[in-house]
Parts: C-alpha cells; sequence; structure tokens
C-alpha cells in the first residue's frame, strides 16, 4: 500500500500525421490513489489518450514516451503477458457508446462471463452464475433475459450497464470510465453515474473520469483534473473549483448558464495562444 | 419489418430470371447464322427450308416466339444440341458434374488458404507478410487464368513430371467406375476403387488448383479488408481492456464478426469460378460445362450455347440469393 | 510563378489555387506509394510502345519466315520467332496496339453511360430507379466472360464484336458504384441550394451530381480495366475475339499453346505481356483509390 495507485510523469504521445508526427500530450504528470479523480477537457485535448496510455491501449504507431506506474509496475516496460494480467483484472476501461463497445455478435452474458473467466479459474457455470450476479448488481431487473440478448437488443443505458457489470467482473482496482455517458440520453445519464459512483465506492475502487462535462465530473469526483492541449492547466480539489484560477477553466465555469443568475448572454470562451506554450 | 426486407429480395429473384430469359433469347435471335441452315444443311432443298422453319415457329411475331420460348425453358427443354444431337439439359446433366467437382475443390483449396491468409495480413498491417499477400493478390488479379494453367502444365507435368497430364482420368481408368453421380472422386470412393479415386484426384489437382489461386487472390484480399475495419472497432478495444489475449480477440472475437460477410463472399466466389471454369477446363481438357459451352460456341451450336449460359446465370442467381439467406440467418442484427 | 508554395498554401487566394493545391497534394501523395507509381510507369511505357509501334518495331508484324520458325530470342529476334517465324517483340508491340484500343474503347463506351444511368436512377428514384436496377441486376446474374461469349457467340468473332461484347458486359458496375454515390449526396445541403437556385433536373446531375461520383469512378475505370484486358484476351484464347493473324496477345497464346512443352517461350511471352498490362493498371487503380477514394479502401 505504498505504491500510489497512479503515477503518471512527464507523459508525452504522438501520432504519425501527414507532416510529420502531431502530438497529442505534452507532458502530463498525475498521480492517484484510490479515489475519484475527473479529468476534463474538449475534444482533442489528450484525456482519453492519457486513459488509454495507461492501459497500453494505443495504437502501434503512437510513440509514447514518460513514465506510467500502475501500482508500482512499470507499464512502459511490462512484457505482453503482465499487460493481460493487468488490463480486465486490475484496471477496467468503460468506453462512450455501448453501440459500439460491446461485441455485435456475442450475448451481453457471454461477454461478461468471458471477462471474468479470463481472469478466474472457474467453471462455464460459475462464469454464468457470476455474470447473472453482476447483471443484478448493475441493477438490471431481468438479468436472465438481459444475459442472451444481443447488444442491439438492449437500450443505450443497458448496454452501458453490460459494459459497467463487465469491466467489473474481475474485481480491478481501478475504473477508467472514458466518456461512458455521453452517447446516453440526459434522463440516463445521471443514473449510470450514480451507478458507477455507489460501485466504485462500495468496492473501494478508484475511479478515474474522462468527460468534457466540467459541472458533471465535479458533482461525482473529489478531484479534478483540467486539460488543455494536451497538458493539465490546472488541477483542483472539487469542492474548490469556484476558486480554480487558471482563464480556461474559469472560462468553462463562465459558459454554464446559472438558474440562480440568468444573463442575456453567455461569455464565449476566448482562447490565449499562451496557454499552449 | 425483416420479413418484408426478404419478401423483397425473393421477388426480385423471379424479374431477374425472367430477364435471363429474356437476354438469352435476344441473344439467340441476333445470330447471323440462320437456325433453320444449321440443322437442315445448307443445301438443303426449299421446301424442306420451309417446313424447318414452320416447325421452329420462325415464321411467327416476336413476341410469340418469345412466349413459346419461355413456355419451353419453364417446361425444362433447352432445345437439341445440333452438334451432339442429344437434348441440351442431358448435355449438360453429363458435363455438369465435371465443373462441380472442379469448382467445389478449387474453393475449398482457396478458402483454406485465402482466409487465414487474409486475417494474419490484417493482423501484421504494413509487415512483411501483409506486403507479400498485397502483391500475391495484385498478382493474382492481373495473370490471365490460361496462362498460369499452361505455366503449371509446364512445371509440374512436362519439367517436374509431378501431375498428370490433362484430362479428367487416366486412359487406365476409363470408363472403369460406374458413373453415379458423375463426380468421379466421389464415384471412385463409392465404387471402393482407391486407384482410380488417387487418379482422379491427381488429375484434378492441377486445374484446382490453378482455379483456386484466382478466388484465393480475391478471396484473401477481402478477409484482409474486412478484418482491417473489425480491428479498428471499439469492441476490440473493450475486448484487449479485458485482458484477452491475441489470438482470443483476432479469432473469438474480431474473425467471427466477419465470419458473415465472408460466408457470402465466399459462396459469390464459388460463382465465380463457373467463369475461371470456361477457360481452366479448356486447358486441361477437363470435360465439364465451360469446355461444353466453348465447343458448342466454336460450332455455332446455339441452342447447346444458350442453354449453358442459361443454365450458368441460372446457377450465379441462386448462388446470389443463396448468399442473401444465409446472411441473413447467421447475422444476429439482420436475423 | 506555379511554385510548391503557391499550390501548398493553405490559403489559396482563387478557385484555380485550391484546385490545383489538392491536385498537388493528391499527386505528393501518390508518389509516396513506390508500387502505384511503378504501375504508373508501366502502363505509360505501354502506351507509347502501342503508340510508336512502326518505330519501335524490329521487323513487319506479318512477315513470315518457315525456315526461321519458332527460335529462342536472340539479337535479331529479340523474344523470338513464333511456328511461322514472325518476330515475337514486333507482334508483342503491336498487340499492345490492339489491347490498348480495345481497353479504350470499351473505357469510352461503357464509363458515360454507367455514370448517367446509375446518376439518373440515383437522382429520380422511384419508378426509373427500379427499373434501371432491375436491368442491372440482370446483367450481374451472368458471369461477365460467359455472357461476353454469348454475344461473340451470336455476332461474328472480331475485335468489334469482342469490343461490344465486354462493353455490354462491363457497364452494370459502373451504373452501380454512379447510383450509390449519388444516393449518398442527393440529399446533401448544396444540391438542395442549387435545386433551391432553379436549376433544372439535368443540370443537377450533369454539373453537381456526376463530378462527385468522378473520382470513385477513375478508380474503379482503373481497375477495371485490368479485368478487360484479362476478359478480351481470355476471348482471343478461345477464339473468339480478334482473329489470326492479328497479334492480339490472347490469340497469339492459342496458336502457340501447342509449344508449350518445347518452345515454352513463344506461349509464354505474351502471357506475360498481358500479366505486366494487367498488373501495372491493377497497381496504378490501387494506388489511385488511396488518393481519390480513401473511403472505400
Amino acid at each position: 500500500m505504498t505504491n500510489p495507485l497512479v503515477e503518471i510523469n512527464d507523459l508525452r504521445v504522438d501520432f504519425p500525421g501527414p507532416n510529420g508526427f502531431v502530438p497529442a500530450v505534452r507532458g502530463v504528470s498525475l498521480t492517484m490513489g484510490r479515489e475519484k479523480l475527473g479529468i476534463v477537457g474538449e475534444s482533442g485535448s489528450g484525456k482519453s489518450v492519457t486513459g488509454r496510455a495507461l492501459m497500453r491501449l494505443l495504437p502501434p504507431q503512437a510513440r509514447v514516451a514518460g513514465s506510467l506506474r500502475f501500482d508500482g509496475i512499470d507499464i512502459a516496460a511490462a512484457t505482453p503477458r503482465a499487460m493481460r494480467a493487468l488490463r480486465g483484472a486490475r484496471i477496467g476501461l468503460v468506453l462512450q457508446d455501448p453501440k459500439f463497445s460491446l461485441n455485435p455478435i456475442m450475448t451481453a452474458g457471454a461477454q461478461i462471463a468471458e471477462a471474468w473467466a479470463t481472469h478466474r479459474r472457474g467453471s462455464a457455470k460459475e462464469a454464468r452464475d457470476a455474470a447473472m450476479s453482476l447483471l443484478d448488481q448493475v441493477l438490471i431487473r431481468d438479468p436472465r433475459r438481459v444475459y442472451d440478448a444481443y447488444p442491439h437488443e438492449l437500450s443505450g443505458g443497458m448496454g452501458q450497464r453490460v459494459m459497467i457489470a463487465m469491466m467489473l467482473a474481475p474485481q480491478p482496482d481501478l475504473l477508467i470510465a472514458d466518456e461512458p455517458t455521453s452517447a446516453l440520453d440526459a434522463t440516463v445519464q445521471a443514473e449510470i453515474l450514480r451507478l458507477i459512483d455507489r460501485l466504485v465506492t462500495d468496492r473501494g475502487m478508484g475511479l478515474m473520469l474522462i468527460s468534457h462535462d466540467l459541472p458533471l465530473v465535479s458533482r461525482f469526483c473529489d478531484r479534478v483534473a483540467v486539460m488543455y492541449a494536451g497538458r493539465i492547466v490546472e488541477e483542483i480539489a472539487a469542492r474548490d473549483l469556484h476558486a480554480a484560477t487558471h482563464p480556461y477553466t474559469r472560462g468553462l465555469l463562465d459558459c454554464m448558464p446559472r438558474l440562480d443568475a440568468p444573463r442575456a448572454r453567455l461569455p464565449v470562451l476566448a482562447r490565449d495562444p499562451r496557454w499552449l506554450a | 419489418m425483416r420479413l418484408k426486407a426478404l419478401g423483397a429480395t425473393l421477388v426480385t429473384v423471379p424479374i431477374t430470371l425472367f430477364g435471363l430469359v429474356l437476354v438469352t433469347f435476344l441473344i439467340g435471335r441476333v445470330v447471323p447464322i440462320d437456325p433453320v441452315l444449321a440443322i437442315v444443311g445448307d443445301r438443303a432443298p426449299q421446301e424442306v427450308v420451309e417446313r424447318a422453319r414452320l416447325e421452329l415457329g420462325l415464321d411467327r411475331p416476336l413476341i410469340e416466339q418469345f412466349l413459346r420460348f419461355v413456355v419451353q425453358i419453364a417446361s425444362g427443354d433447352l432445345g437439341r444440341s445440333v452438334m451432339t444431337a442429344n437434348p441440351v439439359t442431358q448435355d449438360i446433366a453429363r458435363f455438369f458434374p465435371a465443373t462441380f467437382e472442379l469448382a467445389t475443390v478449387a474453393i475449398i483449396l482457396a478458402s483454406l488458404v485465402g482466409v487465414p491468409l487474409g486475417v494474419l495480413a490484417a493482423v501484421r498491417q504494413g509487415g512483411w507478410l501483409d506486403q507479400s499477400v498485397r502483391l500475391f493478390c495484385l498478382a493474382g488479379h492481373s495473370l490471365p487464368v490460361f496462362v498460369l494453367g499452361l505455366l503449371s502444365l509446364l512445371l509440374f507435368y512436362a519439367k517436374l513430371g509431378w501431375a498428370p497430364g490433362p484430362g479428367r482420368q487416366g486412359i487406365a481408368y476409363e470408363d472403369m467406375v460406374d458413373v453415379r453421380t458423375g463426380v468421379l472422386t466421389v464415384d471412385a470412393l463409392l465404387a471402393g476403387d482407391w486407384g482410380a479415386f488417387w487418379d482422379a484426384l491427381a488429375h484434378l489437382a492441377q486445374p484446382a488448383g490453378v482455379l483456386a489461386f484466382f478466388s484465393l487472390a480475391y478471396i484473401a484480399r477481402m478477409a484482409r479488408a474486412f478484418m482491417l475495419a473489425e480491428l479498428s472497432s471499439e469492441y476490440v478495444t473493450t475486448a484487449r481492456a479485458k485482458g484477452l489475449s491475441e489470438t482470443r480477440i483476432i479469432w473469438r472475437h474480431a474473425f467471427r464478426n466477419i465470419a458473415v460477410p465472408l460466408v457470402t463472399v465466399l459462396v459469390l466466389t464459388y460463382a465465380g469460378l463457373l467463369e475461371g471454369a470456361v477457360l481452366t477446363e479448356t486447358i486441361f481438357s477437363w470435360p465439364g460445362l465451360g469446355q461444353y459451352l466453348t465447343v458448342s460456341l466454336l460450332n455455332a451450336d446455339m441452342n447447346a450455347v444458350l442453354g449453358a449460359t442459361l443454365v450458368v446465370g441460372l446457377i450465379y442467381v441462386v448462388l446470389n440469393l443463396f448468399a442473401d439467406l444465409l446472411y441473413r440467418l447467421l447475422d444476429p442484427r439482420v436475423r | 510563378m506555379i511554385s510548391s508554395d503557391w499550390l501548398l498554401s493553405s490559403e489559396p487566394a482563387s478557385r484555380r489555387q485550391a484546385a490545383w493545391g489538392r491536385r498537388y497534394q493528391a499527386w505528393l501523395a501518390f508518389r509516396r506509394n513506390p508500387l502505384a507509381v511503378a504501375g504508373l510507369a508501366v502502363a505509360l511505357a505501354m502506351l507509347l510502345m502501342a503508340v510508336f509501334a512502326p518505330l519501335l518495331a524490329t521487323h513487319d508484324p506479318g512477315a513470315q519466315n518457315l525456315a526461321n520458325r519458332l527460335q529462342p530470342p536472340s539479337a535479331a529476334h529479340w523474344f523470338g520467332t513464333d511456328e511461322l517465324g514472325r518476330d515475337v517483340w514486333t507482334r508483342i508491340l503491336y498487340g499492345a496496339r490492339i489491347t490498348l484500343g480495345m481497353v479504350v474503347a470499351v473505357v469510352l463506351l461503357v464509363a458515360p453511360v454507367g455514370l448517367l444511368v446509375g446518376c439518373a436512377a440515383g437522382y429520380a428514384g422511384g419508378w426509373l430507379d427500379r427499373i434501371l436496377m432491375r436491368v442491372t441486376d440482370v446483367f450481374l446474374a451472368f458471369p461477365r466472360l460467359i455472357l461476353a461469349l454469348a454475344f461473340v457467340a451470336a455476332m461474328k468473332p472480331g475485335v468489334e464484336s469482342a469490343v461490344a461484347a465486354i462493353a455490354l458486359t462491363a457497364w452494370p458496375p459502373y451504373a452501380r458504384l454512379a447510383r450509390a454515390e449519388t444516393l449518398r449526396i442527393r440529399d446533401a445541403d448544396f444540391i438542395a441550394a442549387v435545386r433551391m437556385a432553379g436549376a433544372s433536373p439535368w443540370r443537377i446531375v450533369l454539373r453537381h451530381v456526376a463530378p462527385v461520383c468522378i473520382p470513385s469512378l477513375i478508380v474503379r475505370v482503373t481497375l477495371d480495366m485490368s479485368s478487360i484486358i484479362l476478359t478480351a484476351a481470355g476471348l482471343g484464347f478461345l477464339g473468339l475475339g480478334a482473329q489470326p493473324p492479328l497479334p492480339e496477345w490472347g490469340t497469339m497464346i492459342a496458336t502457340a499453346r501447342r509449344f508449350i512443352l518445347d518452345q515454352w517461350w513463344v506461349p509464354v511471352i505474351p502471357g506475360i505481356a498481358i500479366f505486366l498490362a494487367s498488373l501495372s493498371f491493377n497497381l496504378l487503380g490501387d494506388g489511385l483509390r488511396d488518393v481519390l477514394d480513401p473511403k472505400q479502401r
């Protein structure tokens, strides 16, 4: 328990473009324990790339530099076998849209059972029972029906519950949720986030919630890291967000319409080239 | 909703078949060779020619002739071949099994090699295997089947002596095995004649290999393209995030997703083999439908040509329909 | 004035500059693919060989010399001689004229027809679309070579009927392609804008829909050229295309195939010519597809 759960030091990721490498992450350093950390930023700010780099899930042509440690394990140096033992078993990843992130021709139950069976020794029957119980834990009312359903037969909210159940099956220490609610209806969003919040708290896991929605993240997380153009521009406790100092964070906060102080016109976020430095 | 889509597909089949018959009929009508003279000969007296013309119904309006043609075909009569003097249907029944045997062995060979090749090329995208498969596919698309056939004869028959020469069986085995299915290898097995079986298989190896080479290139190319699309999809990332092994991700997740479109490709390629068979059969003196078609062509035996064309077209339509149905059956999303 | 800076400018000053800049970008991307460049080079070389065949030829393509038949390649006869003592190099050159001529003729017949039929069907929709697509279905229901064979049999074997037969069998895929592209953009806002500006349906199809289909059509045409070459050679080989003594490559193989076991170079050399011609268009088409039509890789 001496190691922090995640330790990222000066992470840099570049992708090859038509005219040389394009930086996606430019020197991110981050430490987190079994807490709930929100990473917020606009699209292209490098927040998803950071999350995936931690699981070594970036495409092979990406160039990764800097150090990534999970529970003291050096991610860059880990063997593929060690990496597989880490993925799923110790770090789970919930992706944005269950329509694409679930295998379309495998039943929901089979996909959950597979995640369970990959990391635990057990019979097919045990895997099935585990999957049923997980479906129950993600508050699906009719686990039997959902177990045998194909992803296209499930609603977005249901699909995302299946995804969560699948990622919690091997009981990981950290859950990375990459925009877990962006593809869902507004009414379902809060439900799914509350579910993630509860499951993570109950199990004492760490949560890395990646989102573009600052208020949403601040509601569910202890701490928020704001990313802009591949860097963390501000790291702040969620309850202190109102006291944020970086102009980008301030700009994001000011863009929010407020019921208690209505304004005729919302301010436009003014970008400062100096933020890129 | 889904039944409606299926219904729509089924409705197009008779329309396509009707078009098929119409096109064949029209081809038959533009022949510059007088069909009457082809039957009775140039030297027949005028009244013989006239009688034949009346018998053939050639004095009737075109529409009526077409309707007769349709009725005749619907009753399974494709006319009589001038060359063999047999009904065309009987000829086709005799020649078809050889083509069927050739095409079937070829598609099995091509799938067994082509699919794994395409999948592995996609998995190692940009690597040397991928580059070689890409080049190999392009070469496969560019080489005429008859040139490959000749080269194969030159190398494996003349120079190395590994393969028997053209034809379907050695002289020693000719007419030794009772014809039951017309598929020589099967007939030999049914008769329990191992000598004849190995002889038939040896004769089959070369033409089937040549024919397989072409579909192999296409199958590998399609398998690679399908696989690339799947490997970049989100559920593969999910599978990796679950900690699955690459082998499991490739074969159990991605491959099972391409299996459905791939089966469709295989069925359509199988139909396309009929085309390659025309040239391959000519090179290897393989007594199949393709050779029947070309020999009839060169002898201006129009009934035989049209009959064979129609049968091939029919097989094509049926296989297309089969591919479509298979797709609906196998994919849970359209089921 | 035309510098690469002008072409690569990210802020073109005119539509002409933008258009040329885009073409230059495509060329730069194309040049990065060595196989495609090789394909282009071979295709151009073939074209030049065909055009300048009389200058490059060392003999008369029809001149027979029975005393000198079936010779292996030598200084006098670079590719040897055939069964009538004719110079194979010369015949290959003249054969390139026939083959490429057939390819060009088929493409000129087929591409505009396919484009128009497809665009019209896709844009008009309704019964016109249904009828036209049924017609393409019927043609697609035959394997290409077999339908071509039946057509040639009905006409007289020869180069013209081979071209007609291949053209008849080649147009439906173009129509399909153009229709798919048209359906994709039919409801786009810029088409709606043109329609509201009062353009006639014909003008919309010809000036706005058809040009969008052109890049994918070019790719398809290039890839199809190799298949036209193969079909033409196949017809020639079966004795239903160009007739001897015309030096068409497939016909040359047909007359020389009985020498495959002893004087193997006589049938093999035209085979290599067919292979190279077809491969060059395949490589070229493959490279063009990556550049012009990245979505259908």
